[in-house]
């Protein structure tokens, strides 16, 4: 009895944590091209103090408020980091380190005060930090799954007007597309993908969801839709594979396991990718190399 | 000037704490190829945006067949610096083409295979109908200055803005981009073009506006495309040799 429902639960696991896959890599896909991995990385790292602060006003660990509050903290760190960047002479990318080290210190500040509150203890907030798949009960999996697919259903539905958002924005303005409201709706998706990912990755490793799916299906696609179904599929795989080791040990954190299947993914491109993969490019260079060697040959027999 | 086309009055616009226009008040007349000149950091660029709304516009009032910009921005193509985009993109020549049609398709809308069709046309009328699949980080320079320019002709626009699409391209891709510019002026659009090339601007416009942060001088280019024009635009820095007009180089460089 016990063993079917703890695979039954391990069922609902893996099906968010794959949704979740899914819909990291879709968006990790236009984080990419928006040149903004290290964003991602700020963002997730900034939702910690969210989390914290929302169990200690509420009291109990419900993932829908603490998805809020996490949300809440992640857009002000965006917020920070674009006044910042806009009003100071600190670059983006400085502003990002700072945000990103700034609030992840508060967040474990607070979590230590949260561990030390009455009950504190059996929170499980520590499996915000690298995340605790198992850990979730069925409502989490729901909530997850619901916010997971919605952000899918919002990226393939504008498919078009983010494909030419992210190539071309002037002439996407000219069109009559507006940036801002482009700019909005992709922050919501990309800190909704976030924060819903940080309980099953933690907040830590959150941002490998969405960077390395992206550039592992770079290696193989020629056009935007299959690079974004080709993320998308590595997220999702990824985000089972992980899932399924990490369930062999009791306590074993879910997205070290996640992030380690990606990376795999990620190597396996890099050398067998269609598209400028190491491998295809050795034999491309030693291909033409022979063909240079066989009309110098005939070159020179012609001479004589 | 009672028909003009576009009307810019007393426009300036700046970059940061620097003014880089001023005082700008011009008219287009409709059907006219105008050629933009003056050297760099004149605010060529910055002049097509500002109209565009690409830029902040500080002070002034831009309109279009006598309508603000918002309202007329269908009927107006632009076509911007091949530099202004990630051509590593994963996409194809087709596919760039087929987004002029975006606006037409209407949004959250597929495009059908008679968008594709209009959009091969546009890339046949460039010559590039043997690259419609080709991917656009594997295209020369020239040809993807070609693939920009198919994606503004198949908006069917009745004004175009064009901002230095003959900048680095070879002679062929140069007589293509021209011949197409003429057609368009021959089925009577209105068509703007910043042009770094003095030696060129006789033979191919028949407008010129001299620009270094203020207008220095707009008109016919067989009435004002003078000595004295250029000289004063470009700091008098220029050289004519040979005849009159024929050849122009800039000795500061």
């Amino acid at each position: 009895m016990l063993s079917l429902l703890l695979n039954s639960n391990l069922g609902w696991v893996l099906l968010s944590t794959t949704t979740l896959g899914l819909a990291a890599g879709t968006i990790g896909c236009m984080a990419y091209w928006k040149r903004q991995n290290l964003m991602s990385d700020a963002l997730s790292h900034a939702a910690l103090p969210g989390v914290v602060l929302a169990f200690l006003l509420i009291g109990e660990k419900n993932l829908l408020f603490l998805i809020i509050g996490a949300a809440c903290s992640a857009l002000v760190g965006a917020f920070l980091i674009q006044w910042i960047t806009s009003s100071s002479r600190i670059s983006e990318d400085s502003a990002m380190g700072m945000v990103l080290a700034v609030f992840y210190g508060f967040g474990i500040m607070l979590l230590t005060i949260a561990n030390r509150s009455a009950g504190g203890n059996q929170s499980g907030l520590d499996s915000f930090i690298y995340g605790q798949a198992a850990s979730m009960v069925r409502s989490d999996v729901l909530t997850m799954m619901a916010l997971a697919l919605l952000v899918i259903f919002v990226i393939a539905i504008g498919f078009k007007e983010w494909k030419i958002f992210l190539f071309d924005q002037n002439f996407a303005k000219g069109i009559g597309l507006s940036l801002r409201g482009m700019n909005t709706i992709y922050t919501a998706v990309l800190v909704t993908t976030i924060v819903i990912g940080i309980q099953a990755v933690g907040v830590i490793l959150m941002a490998a969801m969405l960077i390395i799916p992206a550039v592992s299906a770079r290696y193989w696609s020629h056009s935007f839709k299959s690079m974004l179904i080709l993320s998308s599929a590595f997220g999702g795989i990824s985000g089972a594979l992980g899932t399924l080791t990490s369930s062999w040990g009791s306590g074993w954190p879910t997205g070290p396991f996640i992030v380690v299947v990606a990376a795999g993914f990620f190597v396996i491109s890099l050398v067998f990718g269609k598209e400028k993969g190491l491998l295809i490019q050795y034999i491309q260079l030693k291909i033409q190399q022979r063909q240079q060697q066989a009309k110098a040959v005939l070159k020179s027999e012609g001479v004589k | 000037m009672g028909n003009s086309i576009i009307k810019v009055e007393d426009l300036s616009a700046s970059y940061r704490k620097n003014t880089v226009l001023e005082d700008i008040s011009f008219e287009v007349e409709p059907g006219s190829l105008t050629a933009i000149v003056g050297p760099n950091g004149a605010g060529k660029s910055t002049l097509m945006k500002t109209m565009l709304d690409l830029h902040p516009l500080l002070t002034g009032n831009v309109t279009y067949f006598g309508l603000p910009f918002q309202k007329a921005k269908k009927r107006i193509g632009y076509v911007p610096q091949r530099g202004s985009v990630d051509w590593d993109f994963p996409t194809d020549a087709l596919d760039v083409v087929t987004m002029g049609l975006y606006g037409k398709i209407g949004w959250l809308k597929r495009p059908s295979k008679k968008h594709r069709e209009l959009a091969f046309e546009a890339l046949k009328k460039m010559g590039m109908e043997d690259y419609a699949n080709r991917q656009i980080s594997q295209l020369s320079g020239g040809q993807q200055q070609r693939v920009f320019l198919a994606r503004a002709l198949v908006q069917q626009a009745d004004l175009y803005f064009m901002d230095e699409p003959l900048a680095g391209v070879d002679a062929a891709t140069e007589r293509a981009i021209m011949a197409t510019l003429k057609e368009l002026n021959e089925i009577g659009k209105t068509v703007l073009v910043v042009h770094h090339d003095l030696q060129t601007v006789m033979d191919y416009f028949d407008h010129v506006l001299f620009l270094n942060r203020t207008i220095i001088s707009h008109g016919k280019t067989n009435e004002i495309f003078t000595k004295e024009n250029i000289a004063q635009t470009y700091g008098g820095n220029m050289r004519l040799i040979g005849g009159e007009f024929q050849h122009v180089v800039s000795t500061s460089e």
